[in-house]
């Protein structure tokens, strides 16, 4: 088994619970992500994919069980459990949807600059006043969008409104908006979902190019190929549960995975 | 014609007076989908505050105009102070409450805010200090336009456009928009989604405290009950612009107060507000969601 830790987990989960009523989504959930490494998260639908995504990023309470966020840079150790969505985003994790939720009626460069957020200060006072301070600080804001949109390729529409953009773009835009957050993880829901052979060809780079940067990525995806060429390791999940986990080679032959994919009887 | 002008510009004054006081309730209800019932009671405490602080400088012999800065800059702050305070007790708790609970809440107050002024201050009718001199140079206009028909439009204007630019530019006018929007997400990219929400507050009723200080001026009396019929006016005029949208909001208060004006004009000043809420009606019945407000996607 692949419980050896390759070095110090920058997310660490344990026992992770999620009860809805008398439904069990999770089910005493335990894996880590290391930094700087590509994890891909699979299972039937229903499987608790989305819930444990909603779990980390604040949006549930989890029942029971520990979720811990550790910085690569600092070594500051946060439990999430209690903590709300935009403090975990703080922290340094970020996350895209399944279904696209850009502020569609913002332009292409607000909606990676509202990612800065968090990262800025100035409030009311600064904005009426304009101090010094503020401008800097509105300057960098656009510099490092820019920078940002250059990396996604959207460099070339930052008047558009979100809305208009085509679906590959709209994509590649959330994650550019999760990027401008500052994540050191960074939690992706199916980004290749309804995309074309082409887009998702453009989409493997970006997240590849995303990792050689220095950031970690856990992602949720469908897309077998996608998922068997990008991943260091593998999660399988079915009710709730981790069924198994490993590299691309081992999750392959798994007789658990193969079973919770195709049924009981297989060979 | 010179009445017809006259009717008008008064019309224009009433409006942005109006747009002053609906800026609030578009405001909040973007942000939060809540009609503020208590933002009325907001500019009537901006009226009082700054009746007090000039009654006070002016007793002290202040120049007129440091003491209209002073009492504009202490009412917006003393306002602000009450709508923050009204938004983290009344409607923070009940945030995650069916929405008849906040409404209610803001009913209760309202009412809480009336006879708390009621108490301090007495119910009679206090004379509010003219802040606002004759300039000469209107001297040959004065009877279309009086002075302090000038200054209301012309602060109400300078206050408008700086508000658009706030939101359009702003690190936090940004924030507001995108939690206007789709307020989870705006969560999960990081905004601090509850200092939004106070930040809309506390913008609001800065603004509601100016409009109070222009109209108590202009009128030259206010009492604790002043700030329900302003509120529910500005309501009609945020309904009728399409709440939730500030443009609307500006324009709807504009229409308002033209209807008001000329109906006072031409036919009976007690016929004032049967004009003013039967355009409401029609408006409504031909354009639910208000002259400007989008009809309202369902998410599927």
């Amino acid at each position: 088994m692949m419980n050896k830790r390759m070095n110090k987990p920058i997310l660490d989960v344990s026992g992770l619970t999620m009860d809805f009523g008398g439904i069990r989504a999770l089910d005493h959930l335990d894996f880590d992500v290391q930094d700087k490494e590509i994890v891909a998260l699979i299972g039937p639908n229903g499987a608790g994919k989305t819930t444990l995504f909603n779990c980390l990023t604040g949006i549930y309470r989890p029942s029971s069980g520990d979720i811990q966020l550790v910085c690569p840079e600092t070594g500051e150790q946060t439990r999430l459990n209690d903590l709300k969505p935009n403090k975990i985003t703080e922290k340094g994790m970020a996350r895209t949807f399944q279904n696209i939720r850009l502020f569609s009626r913002m332009t292409v460069l607000e909606n990676v600059m509202i990612g800065r957020h968090c990262r800025t200060r100035s409030l009311i006072l600064g904005a009426i006043l304009r101090d010094r301070r503020t401008r800097e600080e509105e300057q960098e804001t656009v510099n490092k969008s820019y920078e940002i949109l250059e990396k996604i390729g959207l460099a070339g529409q930052v008047n558009e409104f979100a809305g208009n953009l085509s679906y590959g773009a709209q994509r590649r835009l959330e994650i550019g908006r999760a990027l401008a957050t500052e994540p050191f993880l960074l939690l992706l829901d199916e980004p290749a979902a309804g995309m074309n052979p082409q887009e998702t060809a453009v989409l493997v780079a970006l997240i590849r190019q995303i990792r050689d940067e220095g950031h970690a990525i856990l992602l949720i995806e469908h897309d077998m190929k996608l998922v068997m060429t990008l991943s260091d390791r593998i999660v399988v999940m079915d009710y709730g549960e981790k069924i198994a986990q490993g590299t691309p080679a081992q999750i392959r032959t798994n007789r658990e995975v193969i079973k919770a994919y195709l049924g009981e009887d297989v060979g | 014609m010179d009445y017809f002008i006259e009717l008008f510009l008064s019309g224009l004054t009433r409006g942005s007076i109006y747009a002053l006081i609906a800026l609030g309730y578009t405001m909040v209800y973007g942000i939060i989908g809540l009609i503020n019932f208590a933002h009325g009671e907001i500019y009537m405490i901006g009226a009082f505050t700054s009746f007090i602080v000039a009654t006070v400088l002016s007793i002290y012999g202040f120049p007129l105009a440091a003491i209209v800065v002073v009492a504009g800059v202490a009412a917006a702050i003393w306002s602000s102070a009450y709508g923050y305070t009204v938004e983290k007790i009344a409607y923070k708790p009940l945030r995650h409450a069916p929405r008849l609970a906040p409404l209610i809440s803001a009913i209760g107050m309202s009412i809480l805010l009336q006879n708390y002024v009621l108490l301090a201050q007495t119910s009679d009718f206090l004379p509010f200090p003219a802040l606002i001199p004759e300039f000469a140079f209107m001297e040959p206009v004065a009877h279309i336009i009086g002075s302090s028909d000038l200054v209301i439009l012309l602060t109400t204007t300078v206050v408008m456009l700086a508000l658009t630019l706030l939101i359009k530019f702003t690190r936090i006018g940004k924030a507001m928009r995108a939690t206007a929007q789709d307020r989870t997400m705006a969560l999960l990219v990081g905004i601090n989604v509850d200092r939004v929400i106070s930040a809309t507050f506390i913008l609001g009723s800065a603004l509601a405290a100016i409009g109070g200080l222009l109209i108590a001026s202009h009128i030259g009396q206010i009492n604790f009950a002043i700030g329900f019929i302003a509120g529910i006016k500005a309501f009609t005029a945020a309904v009728l612009g399409g709440i939730g949208s500030i443009p609307g909001a500006v324009l709807g208060s504009l229409v308002l107060g033209l209807t008001e004006s000329f109906a006072t004009g031409y036919v009976s000043s007690d016929y004032e507000d049967v004009f003013a809420f039967s355009l409401l009606v029609l408006i409504l019945i031909f354009k639910p969601s208000g002259l400007l407000g989008k009809a309202e996607a369902k998410k599927v």
